[in-house]
């Protein structure tokens, strides 16, 4: 057998692979196994319920609106981080990460503290007949605040890395600045724009701390699925609440499952042949 | 189209890149920029593109003053050190890049043709599906000339252009090269930092130093006739010794050269290693052998002269070797420069 460079890999292995199965699997199993002690008409009882499915339809849209204000605002976030200097850069660098790095909850009421009627944002914006907390947008917004670090920390190292000669090469052959950007840069970028994407839009599904502040939480109108789930486990329902659990679960598995194969498929120019 | 560049000037921060350069070159002309790094050549072919702005001086192509002309409006063909092939098209989608963005429309079926030509011009059929990382860098150097060959350019721009490849490569490379400038006949001007390169495919040589330009002339000019001692050294291999110049001769130790025209003073010997002979006795400098470096074609001798200076010339591969052997320089085509 080959010599390796680390020692102790049988052990190391032995030890990832038992940690990954009672971290990651062993939970999810579990949840799979109660959501299936119901049987086949409750658990689609439960899971197609008027409640449930407005509690999709409301996770869903907001994810997918918060998503695609990242996709831009991230965009031009990570582009402006990568090609400009100026002063304050470092600094707003590491703010990104901030999202990360604060407990959801205290975003969840600095936010509404923001924007309720009576708030810095919120009074003006109330003035204007936009109401922000206790609807929907609010539930947007405090997604789209949980998941901005993706789309930046995604796209950011991909953008340093291009060669600048690729834009010049573009400017040479009498191309545009819309037309390099749209056919020599984008592309390029696409992979780690799906990447991040498919990481933001599964973190705003599953967000839960900072939404319950600010979403009003009003079935029907401004419940969101992982509430749902909380309220059934509340009410001592433990297998309604891994039955509409488990819905969220194959909505992620799915999702992660897409962007991989769109992945591949944006990347297929770097297989070497 | 024949490019003039006026007394063109380009300072980076508090770094002056190019100082005052003035140069023409012919239409169908094929130019080498040659200098050291830092010596500004890049920079030049850069502001002959439109890629840099000269802070001074002008830039015309033909009687037009193409200074401040943009780079896409500008009708360069620019061909960049390390390629900057477009990674996610495959090798007929780069060539066509330019013929899809351009202002001239063209349908499909003409820019598939043309492409399909390029690709012939430079020897790369049937590989136009291929992707740039599934191609060697020979290969992929020729997409980026058919490329920028692509877009019909009035001028053909080379920023190293072989710099990133084999020496073998690098050489095949070269004379393919200047077979399709003889055969396309357009205004081309390449950067390099490799005499031979530049001597092998130019029809002339521009010499830089610290931005500005040393000496121009043909590849026989400038080897036969160095105007000054940075032209000698940086062509090639050269010996170099102090002397005194005196009423027109200079003087090492008890051998005097012809100096004529020079102001009395020190000055600089210069000479080939190839342009010594040894000899056992007789005429010449007195010098001592240290040690031989064996080469493919010849024996590069190490000696140092009685006051201590090195110096080293070529023999043939038979020259017999014995260290500290007693014996004389005989020196061939001395070049004598005053001391800047």
């Amino acid at each position: 057998m080959a010599r390796r460079i680390l020692p102790g890999l049988p052990l190391t292995l032995g030890i990832t692979l038992v940690y990954a199965a009672i971290i990651i699997a062993l939970p999810l199993g579990a949840l799979v196994f109660k959501a299936a002690s119901l049987g086949p008409e409750d658990y689609w009882r439960i899971v197609s319920s008027e409640r449930a499915v407005a509690s999709y339809r409301v996770t869903i849209l907001c994810a997918a609106a918060a998503t695609l204000f990242n996709l831009v605002f991230g965009m031009a976030l990570a582009w402006v981080l990568v090609r400009y200097r100026f002063p304050g850069r470092r600094i707003v660098d590491a703010l990104v990460d901030l999202p990360f790095a604060l407990p959801t909850a205290v975003a969840g009421i600095a936010l509404t503290t923001l924007f309720a009627s009576n708030g810095w944002f919120g009074g003006p914006l109330s003035a204007i007949g936009i109401k922000v907390a206790y609807t929907p947008l609010g539930i947007i917004i405090a997604m789209a605040f949980t998941s901005l670090p993706f789309i930046v920390r995604t796209v950011q190292p991909v953008l340093e890395e291009l060669d600048p000669a690729l834009e010049e090469a573009g400017q040479t052959l009498g191309a545009t600045d819309l037309e390099i950007f749209s056919r020599v840069l984008l592309p390029q970028l696409v992979p780690a724009l799906l990447a991040g994407l498919s990481l933001s839009f599964a973190r705003s599904l599953g967000e839960f701390g900072a939404i319950i502040f600010i979403a009003g939480n009003q079935p029907f109108e401004t419940e969101i699925t992982a509430l749902l789930a909380f309220i059934r486990l509340e009410e001592y329902d433990y297998p309604a609440s891994a039955a509409i659990a488990s819905v969220m679960l194959i909505a992620a598995f799915m999702m992660l499952a897409v962007t991989n194969l769109l992945q591949a498929r944006a990347l297929r120019y770097t297989e070497k042949g | 189209m024949k490019i003039r560049l006026e007394d063109v000037t380009k300072t980076f921060q508090t770094f002056r890149a190019v100082h005052g350069v003035s140069l023409e070159i012919d239409s169908g002309e094929l130019v080498a920029l040659l200098g050291p790094s830092g010596s500004g050549k890049t920079t030049i072919l850069r502001m002959v593109a439109g890629l840099e702005y000269p802070d001074g001086g002008a830039i015309y192509f033909g009687a037009e003053n193409a200074t401040h002309i943009e780079v896409r409006d500008r009708g360069v063909g620019f061909v960049f050190q390390h390629y900057a092939l477009f990674p996610h098209m495959t090798v007929a989608e780069n060539i066509a890049f330019g013929m899809k963005v351009s202002k001239r429309k063209r349908s499909q079926a003409d820019v598939n043709e043309r492409v399909g030509d390029l690709l012939r011009l430079v020897q790369l059929e049937g590989l136009g599906d291929r992707f740039p990382a599934q191609i060697s860098g020979g290969q992929r150097q020729r997409v980026a000339l058919a490329r920028a060959l692509a877009v019909d350019p009035k001028v053909l721009l080379l920023d190293e252009p072989f710099g990133a490849l084999d020496a073998n490569v690098r050489r095949d490379l070269r004379r393919w090269l200047r077979k399709i400038h003889d055969e396309l006949g357009i205004t081309t001007l390449f950067v390099t930092h490799d005499q031979a390169e530049a001597l092998d495919l130019a029809d002339r040589v521009v010499i830089l130093d610290k931005g500005k330009i040393v000496q121009s002339g043909t590849p026989e000019q400038v080897c036969r006739a160095p105007e000054n001692a940075f032209v000698m050294n940086f062509l090639g291999d050269a010996n170099r010794l102090k002397v005194d110049v005196k009423s027109g001769k200079a003087s090492f130790q008890d051998t005097s050269f012809d100096a004529h025209g020079l102001p009395d003073g020190p000055a600089e010997l210069f000479f080939r290693p190839a342009d010594v002979a040894w000899r056992e006795d007789g005429h010449g400098i007195p010098a001592t052998i240290i040690r031989v470096i064996d080469r493919p074609d010849s024996r590069r001798v190490l000696a140092l002269t009685r006051n201590g200076q090195a110096v080293e010339f070529d023999t043939a591969p038979e020259f017999p070797f014995k260290a500290e052997t007693e014996g004389f320089l005989d020196i061939r085509r001395p070049r004598i420069y005053a001391l800047p």
